[in-house]
């Protein structure tokens, strides 16, 4: 999918290094990269997969409420930013991939403004909350 | 398009006898097509090239990849745009905070050069790209940010279907994963994709390199890893650091090439020569 721009690609290095979820995505909510800490969020391996289209990846990424119920997308940090060209916040709920537990995630979304304030897509941040 | 090399030298003016083969003077490539001129930055080579340049041509147009001193040291010593006759074009990288035009006025000014911008007879017509596509008369010119530190731009030149990458200043191995097994994550592959002629930065030994990952250049051998991946069908090894001897630099290019299957044209590139592409 990619033939990335210098600003995705360092933003990727960056991600690679850290021992945070970290998903990176272009302006359309397709998923360019995401680091080995998010595979275990995911349940995918980045080796395996590559990039991923939205409609392919928000089908295994499914947060919800503390009751379960799914989010409405507008509700999530990274839509929001994608949305709005501007950072989030919040919190939500994922089911665990190895039991029957639910993790209490919490986001930071930031837009990637390249120069000369070019739109290049969007780095979420999972902080695990529970 | 007629293509001539008035420097290929990196980081520093560099001249002295161990070094006339491959020249001293910094970046500077001239291109000629028709009427066309076009200038790719404004080493210390410019200043010959104003010099010899052909005097029916009114108008020029100097692209400059980054503003790094190696890269524009030389225009204030550029004769046409002392010609009131002679309509010069400036094309570069917009920056972050301040315009083109402002950061040109800080190298043309004291103390770093006498003369002011707007005391030159014609002052230059300024074009800020980044991620551009334009033309030049019939030249298409796609510009794009690549890895180097500052804004800095590689750019790729199409002419009668022939292709001329020029990335003089690039560090594809630095934040590429998987360097060179990923071209989608690649700074500069679609520049140089499938280019004829690829001119690339190559100032490092392997051992140098190792020391300086991050300084925005490349050694030899990436430059050779980065132009396979592009599928170049040939490389010019450019920005020769400024400590290299002429002999230096062959050894350095024959323990590269030497025995190794490499499916493209490779050479130093050489002060004072042309080609027709």
């Amino acid at each position: 999918m990619p033939n990335s721009q210098i600003e995705i690609i360092l933003a990727r290095q960056f991600a690679d290094c850290l021992s945070i979820p970290v998903f990176i995505v272009d302006t359309n909510g397709n998923l360019l990269f995401y680091n080995e800490p998010a595979e275990a969020l995911l349940g995918l391996r980045f080796g395996e997969t590559g990039s991923m289209a939205v409609e392919e990846w928000s089908t295994v990424f499914k947060p919800t409420d503390e009751n379960g119920q799914p989010l409405a997308p507008e509700k999530l940090p990274l839509v929001q930013t994608l949305g709005t060209q501007k950072p989030a916040h919040g919190s939500f709920w994922i089911d665990s991939l190895s039991s029957n537990e639910k993790h209490l995630l919490t986001v930071t979304s930031f837009p990637l403004m390249g120069r000369p304030n070019r739109f290049l897509g969007a780095v979420a941040l999972f902080w695990k909350s529970n | 398009m007629k293509v001539t090399i008035w420097g290929c030298r990196g980081s520093l003016p560099s001249p002295g006898p161990e070094k006339n083969k491959y020249g001293g003077n910094t970046s500077c490539v001239e291109l000629l097509h028709n009427e066309t001129c076009i200038i790719l930055d404004g080493g210390s080579g410019i200043q010959r090239l104003g010099s010899a340049i052909n005097a029916n041509i009114k108008t020029i147009h100097i692209l400059l990849t980054h503003l790094h001193l190696d890269h524009t040291m030389g225009l204030g010593f550029f004769l046409p745009l002392y010609n009131p006759n002679v309509t010069v074009h400036l094309w570069g990288p917009t920056g972050t905070n301040e315009s083109l035009i402002k950061r040109l006025r800080r190298y043309f000014s004291p103390p770093l050069f006498p003369v002011r911008l707007n005391e030159l007879p014609a002052h230059p017509i300024v074009h800020e790209i980044n991620h551009s596509v334009f033309f030049i008369d019939d030249i298409k010119i796609t510009s794009e940010f690549i890895c180097h530190p500052g804004p800095t731009l590689g750019f790729r030149i199409e002419c009668d279907n022939a292709i001329l990458a020029y990335m003089p200043d690039h560090e594809p191995a630095l934040g590429a994963a998987n360097f060179p097994n990923d071209p989608g994550w690649t700074s500069g592959y679609k520049l140089a994709k499938d280019a004829d002629i690829l001119m690339h930065d190559a100032q490092y030994k392997n051992s140098e390199y190792a020391t300086r990952v991050g300084w925005g250049h490349s050694s030899m051998a990436d430059a050779i890893r980065f132009a396979e991946m592009c599928s170049v069908k040939k490389l010019l090894l450019f920005h020769h650091d400024p400590a290299h001897t002429d002999e230096q630099l062959e050894q350095l290019f024959e323990d590269n090439t030497k025995g190794k299957n490499i499916p493209f044209e490779v050479e130093l590139c050489t002060e004072n020569t042309f080609f027709n592409i």
